[in-house]
């Protein structure tokens, strides 16, 4: 196989297998751990047989272009550093699966497990694999997502909950400033390509911004990395399953962090200040993770701490800016991966077996499950770095550079004992782990009987204490080509030369082992016999700590926020209209100020004494609607009514009959709705009304009334000094140019309608569409005031005069008043129909369209509700206007989707022409059947609106 | 004739304006349908008030676009016409549920203290 479809191929896998395990059946373990399982076996033998291209040094790569015009492509690239982690998270992916089908419970629903945990391993190995700084930080918070809804798995626990959001808001934000760090990083190299950013390092440490780039890029990794100060999020996310815990809080996504300090170490590091942050956090991690682990309860608590102190250590290392350090730093990453995923696993199966993983309570466990047993002392052996296992080595390592690594004399010496402080710690509490769970007499009240779980719940950790001792034993034959690759990676030309054995001769790392093995011992003993138990609280009281500051931020930030808003904003619409009229009269003016207001050069158009009557209806009518519309709602509705025919007007007058059309069409529904919506408004009479008379109530009338006067004072300015200017081309020519030859159309404004900005005109009928639909299912919902559920006196006194109480079906006619209307606007439909029809079709060449035709059909339709009554019209016809709308975005949306057939774009318009007999020429064009989707989707959307308002009459008393 | 539109975009503007500071709901409702009306006349405006010219070619085929009014606000405003019949509809729907929740057609569902 190509090697770069092998990389594609190692990241796309879990992906595609995420999204199958998703839609598996809930109660699929099998079915499910196959696929995550064989997913897992595949990318580790895709990695395997990529090792011999890596090992001659050639670096398979994988490309494609994402975003090029921002100099970005999306690259994989796998060189050895990158193959040691891709083999270690696919491997330990491989085994954690296996022990996962066994852990979850028949009730734990297992598709969202493996779809999260696929989701997570190849959103690592996109990191591990990433070639481009920025990819790789999309991968990196795609592991933060997955890790919250893994943590967050048994999601109706509080600790989960709350686990999973620190987690969260804390890698989350860390990854925010790893984005601010790596931009910057990309800037001054010049490219966000990692080849060409490591080979950039010399640029990057001399240039101004390289102290705050650093912190951010450290900000990133140390969140990741659970180190302190940020470790505080590990701990909680221990509320997840235990093999989460065992895979992304031990073996891999807190590696993340160190694994990108080592990744951009030819980079960033060799400065002080590297030395000094990078080290501090470690060393701080180092020592407050193991002492730590030392008082914790639970058994997950002393891992996580030891965790943390293990991540603490890498980082100590990766910050000394020594190469053989770094050696040490990598192969202590997968020293820990091994026997701390081990540790992880055996506290999962004493817990799924024994019910329980309180220190306090567990005893002796090793006479009910021997092989757990032996299994986690192995591990933790090697944790607490007994030699014979691979934990030895890589801490002893650490202790020969602890030694050589600082300057000066407080550190000459400070550094090595704080690391066999920490070497002493270390052994203390992985010595408690062993000791208190699994010997001693066995525990009698516990939950459940413990015994050994089925065999291939131990077979992964067995498998990885194997793997600890052949490290352990022959580090050189085992390890040591595949290290030795990783590094040269990273370090290119200048390799360090470094034994891998487990004897050196007794040296001083070797007598700070020993110190540290054998206080270790005593402290353990000493804490033993004195019966200092586990508390459960950190023995150091610092004055401050992660978690404290983290939760007094949290509630900082809302209070801010509500602060924010009580001040800036208010819960009033009146204010808040003023400000808005206000704040637009102040933009507007101010460029206008400028520049002036004074009349153009056009020449007049003469006046026309005829306009001049509607005119002044029009402006009556506007003053009219304004000042009776708190009292007098019928005479403002009519007024209102008035403005739009004058409105109306002025478009026909002024060459716009489309607009003329709609307008007078729009005026009717207008009016209607209205009508409909009066009833459930409350009686207001003027003379009772007691807040005319007030000052304060007479000052805002007045302020209002400026406003109103400043403003549309301004406007008619405005407009006078732009109708006064001499015509903008503009795009006019554009779309009178090609409205015949490429639209097919005369009425140019149809054609940009339907054609030129068809997708503009399919989004607002969609608009439409969801608005009629909004206001269908919150009528649905409504329920009217109490006093306006009662007839409206009109209607009673005509009741009253026709006798006609109940509503009859088999009538012929609407009894009552309406009956000789009732046959006009009966006789009325089919014309309507017809006229609504012919404005459709003519659309194209003359004024007319999709829209007026629609709103002249609505108008027929909404007729015979409002003469016959709604249950009258409904007995006889069903309108259904929501198939209406349904059916007029699906032709519109497959007028659309026609032109993909013929290859050409979304909406792109063709015609035909042919002859037929009787007919003549025929010309049909698919715009015409997106304007009969327009044409649809207005009549039903108008019609659905106008009837579910109009039937809300039909609300009985108790919906008060 | 440019003055007397002009005019009557600033008595519609600022009879809408006045109703939508008002602070019953059906003010603020025939408001913005006043204010509508202002603004698409206004934006309709900006290709100039000419008379008789419909943008409709003749069968001649030949567009001259000086030869007739500007297609382009006349396109935009159409649609907005339409839209604002259903945003008006949206808005009457939500100020009427809301009196029926609240009791009372003041726009902040409270009568102001």
């Amino acid at each position: 196989m190509e090697s770069s479809l092998a990389l594609a191929l190692i990241v796309l896998l879990p992906f595609a297998g995420s999204l199958a395990a998703a839609f598996l059946p809930s109660n699929a373990r099998n079915a499910e751990a196959w696929l995550a399982g064989l997913i897992a076996l595949a990318c580790t033998a895709l990695a395997l047989a990529l090792y011999g291209q890596v090992a001659a040094g050639g670096v398979p790569r994988f490309t494609l272009p994402w975003l090029p015009q921002a100099g970005l492509e999306f690259k994989l690239r796998m060189d050895g550093f990158a193959w040691l982690f891709t083999l270690l998270v696919s491997l330990m992916g491989a085994l954690v699966v296996i022990y996962a089908r066994y852990y979850l419970s028949p009730q734990d629903p297992a598709p969202r497990f493996f779809a999260f945990l696929l989701a997570f391993m190849g959103s690592m190995l996109g990191i591990v694999l990433s070639g481009n700084l920025v990819q790789l930080v999309v991968f990196w918070e795609l592991t933060s997502f997955s890790s919250f809804m893994l943590i967050a798995y048994w999601y109706h626990r509080v600790e989960a909950r709350q686990g999973a959001r620190m987690a969260l808001t804390v890698t989350a934000g860390g990854g925010f400033c790893l984005l601010a760090g790596v931009i910057m990083l990309g800037t001054i190299a010049g490219s966000y390509d990692l080849e060409r950013v490591l080979a950039a390092g010399d640029a990057v440490r001399a240039h101004p911004w390289y102290p705050a780039l650093l912190v951010l890029v450290l900000l990133g990794a140390l969140t990741k990395s659970a180190q302190f100060p940020f470790h505080f999020w590990l701990p909680h996310a221990m509320a997840a399953p235990t093999p989460v815990s065992a895979y992304l809080h031990s073996a891999t996504m807190v590696k993340a962090g160190v694994f990108l300090l080592a990744r951009l170490w030819p980079v960033l590091a060799g400065t002080d200040l590297w030395f000094a942050l990078v080290c501090g956090a470690g060393l701080a991690s180092l020592l407050f993770g193991a002492a730590a682990a030392l008082y914790q309860r639970d058994m997950k608590g002393v891992l996580a701490y030891s965790t943390i102190s293990h991540l603490g250590l890498i980082t100590l290392l990766l910050g000394m800016n020594s190469p053989l350090a770094l050696v040490a730093a990598v192969f202590h990453m997968l020293n820990h991966a091994t026997f701390k995923a081990t540790l992880f696993m055996a506290a999962g199966i004493v817990d799924h077996e024994a019910g329980t993983r309180d220190l306090r309570r567990l005893n002796g466990l090793a006479r009910a499950m021997p092989i757990t047993a032996t299994i986690a002392t192995v591990a933790a052996a090697a944790m607490a770095g007994v030699p014979l296992l691979n934990g030895f080595i890589s801490k002893e390592m650490f202790f020969a550079e602890a030694i050589f690594a600082g300057e000066g004399r407080p550190l000459r010496i400070g550094l090595p004992a704080l690391a066999t402080l920490a070497g002493v710690f270390s052994v203390a509490y992985s010595l408690r782990f062993v000791h208190q769970v699994f010997f001693g007499p066995l525990a009698r009240d516990l939950p459940r009987a413990p015994h050994e779980p089925t065999r291939w719940m131990l077979l992964p950790g067995a498998l990885l204490v194997l793997a600890c001792l052949l490290v352990g034993i022959f580090p050189a034959r085992t390890v040591g080509p595949g290290l030795s690759l990783a590094v040269a990676s990273i370090l290119g030309e200048d390799m360090p030369r470094y034994s891998l054995v487990v004897w050196h001769g007794f040296t001083l790392p070797f007598l700070m082992s020993a110190i540290a093995l054998v206080g270790g011992v005593c402290l353990y003993l000493q804490r033993y016999f004195h019966g200092q138990q586990a508390t459960g609280n950190a023995p150091l009281r610092l004055p401050f700590s992660g978690r404290r500051l983290f939760d007094m931020l949290i509630v900082a930030m809302h209070r801010t926020a509500e602060r924010m808003v009580r001040f800036a904003s208010s819960r009033r619409l009146q204010p808040q209209l003023f400000l808005i009229v206000c704040m637009a009269l102040a933009v507007g003016a101010l460029p206008l100020l400028a520049r002036g207001l004074a009349r153009g050069a056009a020449p007049p158009t003469p006046v026309d004494p005829v306009y001049l009557l509607p005119w002044l209806m029009g402006c009556a009518c506007a003053v009219g609607a304004a000042v009776q519309a708190k009292f007098h709602r019928l005479a403002a509705l009519i007024m209102l009514g008035g403005a739009g025919l004058f409105t109306a007007l002025s478009f026909a007058w002024f060459s716009a009959p489309d607009l003329a059309l709609t307008q007078v069409a729009v005026e009717v529904v207008t009016l209607v709705l209205l009508l409909l919506g009066l009833r459930w408004l409350p009686r207001r009479i003027e003379l009772d009304d007691p807040d005319r008379r007030t000052r304060r109530a007479r000052t805002r009338r007045a302020r209002d009334l400026v406003i109103a006067i400043v403003v549309g004072g301004a406007l008619a300015a405005l407009s006078y000094a732009m109708l006064t200017r001499p015509r903008v081309a503009g795009l006019a020519r554009f779309f009178a140019d090609r409205a015949l030859p490429e639209g097919g159309g005369h009425n140019v404004v149809n054609v940009i309608l339907v054609d030129f900005r068809g997708f503009d005109t399919f989004g607002e009928i969609t608009v439409v569409a969801i608005v009629a639909l909004t206001v269908y299912a919150l009528l649905r919902r409504f329920r009217p005031a109490p006093e306006s559920v009662e007839l409206p006196r009109a209607q009673k006194e005509a009741i009253e005069l026709s006798g006609v109480r109940a509503f009859d079906p088999q009538a012929r006619l609407p009894a009552g008043d309406l009956m000789i209307p009732a046959v006009l606007v009966r006789l009325l439909l089919p014309m309507a129909g017809l006229v609504a029809i012919y404005l459709l079709l003519r659309g194209h060449d003359a004024p007319g369209g999709g829209f007026v035709g629609g709103l002249v059909m609505a108008i027929a339709l909404i007729t015979q509700y409002m003469v016959g009554g709604a249950m009258w019209v409904e007995w006889r016809m069903r309108v259904h206007p929501q198939y209406w709308v349904a059916l007029g975005l699906l032709a519109a949306g497959g007028a659309g989707m026609l032109a993909w057939a013929l290859g050409r774009p979304f909406l792109a318009s063709f015609d035909w022409h042919f002859a037929l007999p009787l007919v003549g020429e025929v010309h049909l064009a698919s715009v015409l059947l997106f304007d009969i989707g327009v044409y649809l989707v207005v009549v039903g959307a108008t019609s659905l609106m106008l009837v579910a308002l109009a039937h809300q009459s039909f609300r009985s008393p108790r919906g008060a | 004739m440019e003055a007397l539109v002009s005019v009557a975009i600033g008595i519609l503007c600022g009879s809408g304006l006045w109703l939508l500071l008002r602070p019953r709901t059906f003010q603020v409702i025939v408001g913005l349908a006043l204010l509508s009306y202002a603004v698409n006349l206004f934006i309709f405006c900006m290709g100039r008030l000419v008379i008789g010219r419909a943008p409709i070619i003749g069968t001649d085929g030949v567009a001259d676009p000086a030869a007739f009014a500007d297609p382009v606000p006349q396109a935009l405003v159409l649609t907005a016409i339409v839209i604002g019949f259903a945003t008006t509809a949206l808005l009457l729907v939500v100020l009427l549920a809301a009196r029926g929740l609240t009791g009372t057609d003041h726009v902040d569902g409270r009568e102001s203290g």
